[in-house]
């Protein structure tokens, strides 16, 4: 995935969360990381795959990509936000 | 005779023959036999679908049974289908297709289709066009163009377990199921006499107030939708012209669907929601997914014809005070 930095200046493991709780966490810490800081957040619910780009077009944040995700115990995506104010 | 007299009263109603009339066991029933009666009429063209993925569930079980290839057509934010969509979803297939898919309207979003631009763009293709037309019957005059059009008569006021199967006289429709010897050879079984001239008679009466009643309607939701607007990190929902009147959705930020509808419930107020939270399955409604809004936090309300303006003054005042309320619970 191309523009995806190596590392984020956030990153959030929602893993086992279900909606609407993987957005919940983002909308709670997502100011804490600067302007054109990036977030990456690794979740498996499957509405996140939708709500994470909704969330970032209604809070006016860049949605970079997402990649699929496979660990020890599951499946999921990563998502890639660069935060914008 | 009275069969005849309901099918005679349904096809003015709805602007068809009385021929092409066929009273079906359910609008699913009705839905699954045009839909897979066409594709086979269609079977020696070809086998791919073009759908859209906001149809109802009814569509895509009947499509996933019959395991044709399907190919599906993009839409925007508002849920509308845009010919040039279609055309494109056409041109990037190799294989012919047997038939185009696109309901009339959308009984979660609202938003109506341009289901006879999109069937006079395909029948340049010579592509048969099914619409499912069990949103929008009975409150709204039926598009013209299509092949096959299924209704549901508990929808515009009619009995439960009735459906309406329209199928064109011009349309290449073959029986999907084991043929039943009997007068009307697209549905099998002796048909509910009693249902059927129920049926007709909702129809005709829905329609001849459908049009003040829709009035009034969309008034009141286009107030609904002008003050949600303004909610912070309320998203309101489908197409701001081209809707249902009396359907309106909204999803909101950092709520649970479940604990927004209970919530508005213990107001007194009862709605639907396509949040994944409020089903059993975890999925959430594949019609918001497929428009790319969010799906938590979504409440859908469907006006009743009684629906007063006190009653949307009420709902008004207490969706913003239950929405903080369920945020303040998670600190936002």
């Amino acid at each position: 995935m191309s523009g995806v930095p190596a590392k984020a200046d956030l990153e959030l493991d929602c893993l086992g969360l279900l909606c609407p709780f993987p957005v919940i966490v983002l909308g709670q810490r997502y100011r804490g990381v600067k302007v054109g800081g990036t977030i990456a957040i690794l979740a498996d619910d499957e509405a996140a795959r939708v709500d994470i780009p909704a969330w970032c077009r209604m809070r006016g944040q860049e949605f970079l990509g997402e990649e699929p995700w496979i660990g020890p115990n599951g499946h999921g995506h990563r998502f890639w936000i660069r935060v914008c104010e | 005779m009275i069969l005849d007299n309901a099918r005679e009263v349904t096809a003015e109603c709805l602007d068809v023959r009385a021929d092409e009339v066929t009273f079906t066991s359910s609008g699913t029933d009705a839905v699954h036999r045009g839909l897979l009666g066409l594709h086979r009429g269609r079977a020696r063209i070809g086998s791919r679908v073009l759908l859209p993925g906001v149809e109802h569930s009814s569509v895509l079980h009947a499509l996933d049974w019959t395991g044709a290839p399907c190919t599906e057509i993009p839409v925007p934010l508002t849920g509308r289908v845009r010919v040039a969509d279609v055309l494109a979803a056409r041109e990037a297939q190799q294989d012919p297709v047997a038939l185009a898919v696109l309901q009339t309207g959308n009984h979660e979003v609202g938003t109506l289709q341009p289901v006879a631009e999109v069937a006079a763009a395909l029948a340049d293709l010579d592509i048969p066009l099914f619409t499912d037309a069990c949103a929008t019957m009975g409150r709204l005059p039926l598009p013209g163009g299509w092949a096959v059009a299924a209704g549901s008569a508990h929808k515009f006021g009619g009995p439960a377990g009735i459906g309406l199967l329209l199928v064109r006289n011009r349309a290449r429709w073959r029986n999907p199921f084991p043929t039943d010897d009997r007068l009307d050879v697209r549905t099998s079984g002796f048909e509910n006499v009693p249902a059927a001239l129920a049926t007709a008679a909702a129809l005709r009466a829905s329609l001849a107030e459908a049009e003040t009643v829709g009035a009034r309607q969309r008034a009141l939701v286009e107030r609904i939708r002008a003050v949600a607007a303004t909610w912070p990190d309320v998203e309101v929902v489908g197409d701001p012209d081209e809707r249902l009147p009396h359907v309106l959705t909204f999803s909101a930020l950092y709520v649970d669907g479940e604990a927004l509808v209970d919530a508005l419930e213990r107001e007194g107020f009862s709605v639907g929601s396509g949040s994944a939270c409020t089903a059993s399955t975890l999925t959430p409604s594949h019609v918001l997914a497929a428009m790319g809004v969010l799906t938590h936090g979504n409440v859908r309300i469907g006006l009743e014809p009684g629906t007063t303006d006190d009653q949307v003054d009420r709902f008004l005042a207490v969706v913003p005070r239950v929405l903080a309320e369920l945020r303040a619970r998670v600190g936002l």
